[in-house]
């Protein structure tokens, strides 16, 4: 049963984006569309879980006082895994995320949940928790990407509905604050019931 | 006047905080006032332009001469956590007083991606030279300074309207710096 609310807790009720407001520059600068968020979803989820994993295994051979900086390097790591191989196997993508692929590392949820709960908790709780979390960032990422690319490029995951322009500014900087604003409005009506 | 097409567009065309979405989390953060989103801009400032000028030198140096340019993000990291610790350190000795006002921003930089995400830009860019990137990293810092105190100066005169109840605090934050991105817009085709 606790396990079952490791992995459903970052899902909704405390939605790494819209409830606990973390990760928020990836959130806004990759979400042009909704392949793009959740590709950047996906990546943050895989370094979510394995930093999850091995910060549980090595807690208690850390002294307390360098426990951040040894985090980091853990997740700086798998970063570097990450970035390897979608420059060798998906470089589309790749290109498109750019800058923000090495910024996976001072992702806030990451180091959060790391320091947070994967350092107090065991293994199979970490990784649960890791999934929970990576499955509710990589929905929020893409909910924005689809609703922006909806607006601002009258299409959905590529793929074109409208002829001619649509409201350009959503694709725009403007338009990502705008949508997470309004999102998080409804997501606070919805979850406080 | 190259260097001041750089710090046009790094401060006004391609703002850090407004256009490129580095730093959203001290800018969500601590702009509820004007006084702290001043000390927070200090402490960046400081880090961001002496991470440059040591990640620049690592990637320039140490980095293409031995062939091991993929070590960037882990390397760049360790360089800007140890980096924060030691500045901490050196004010606390040597002046106590600007220790006080920056102290508490200073453990909270390591994880604000501009810092890190201007190491990378600068490092990355092949026509920058050293004092190009010291440049470039003033600009930005800047540039991040400017969005964040006119931000702070917006959320305080937020707090005394009547907004709609749904869109109280956070919501209504992110639709006023959507407006603020939209104005800044109008900088774009300046360089």
């Amino acid at each position: 049963m606790s396990q079952l609310t490791n992995f459903t807790r970052g899902i909704l009720k405390e939605n790494p984006v819209f409830v606990l407001l973390l990760g928020l520059c990836p959130t806004l600068g990759v979400t042009t569309s909704a392949i793009n968020g959740i590709g950047m979803g996906l990546a943050t989820t895989f370094v979510l879980i394995m930093s999850n994993l091995v910060v549980s295994i090595i807690k208690n051979v850390i002294p307390s006082k360098v426990r951040i900086p040894s985090f980091i390097v853990v997740i700086a790591s798998f970063v570097t895994i990450v970035q390897m191989t979608m420059q060798a196997y998906i470089p589309a993508l790749y290109k498109s995320l750019g800058l923000f692929i090495p910024l996976i590392v001072v992702n806030c949820v990451i180091l959060g949940r790391a320091e947070a709960f994967a350092s107090k908790n065991g293994l199979v709780s970490s990784i649960l928790d890791g999934l929970g979390m990576g499955i509710g960032f990589t929905f929020a990422l893409g909910l924005l990407g689809a609703i922006r690319e909806v607006l601002g490029s009258g299409a959905i995951f590529g793929f074109k509905f409208i002829e001619g322009d649509a409201m350009l500014v959503f694709v725009l900087a403007p338009g990502a604050f705008i949508v997470l604003g309004y999102l998080i409005a409804i997501s606070n009506k919805v979850l406080k019931k | 006047m190259e260097y001041i097409i750089i710090i046009i567009s790094a401060i006004f065309v391609q703002n850090i905080v407004l256009m490129k979405f580095l730093g959203i989390c001290p800018f969500m953060g601590v702009s509820n006032k004007v006084s702290t989103a001043v000390g927070m801009t200090g402490a960046v400032t400081f880090v961001m332009v002496i991470a440059t000028i040591v990640t620049y030198l690592i990637q320039h140096y140490v980095l293409v001469p031995f062939g091991i340019e993929y070590m960037q993000t882990i390397s760049f990291i360790i360089v800007i956590a140890s980096l924060v610790q030691m500045v901490e350190i050196i004010l606390k000795k040597i002046s106590p007083s600007l220790y006080q006002a920056l102290g508490i921003f200073l453990p909270l930089i390591t994880t604000n991606c501009a810092v890190l995400g201007v190491a990378v830009m600068a490092s990355s860019n092949a026509d920058f030279n050293l004092l190009h990137s010291v440049v470039f990293a003033i600009a930005n810092a800047i540039g991040f300074g400017l969005a964040l105190i006119l931000f702070a100066g917006l959320r305080e005169h937020l707090d005394l309207i009547n907004v709609p109840k749904g869109m109280k605090g956070v919501p209504a934050a992110f639709v006023v710096a959507g407006l603020l991105a939209l104005a800044f817009m109008g900088f774009s085709g300046l360089v």
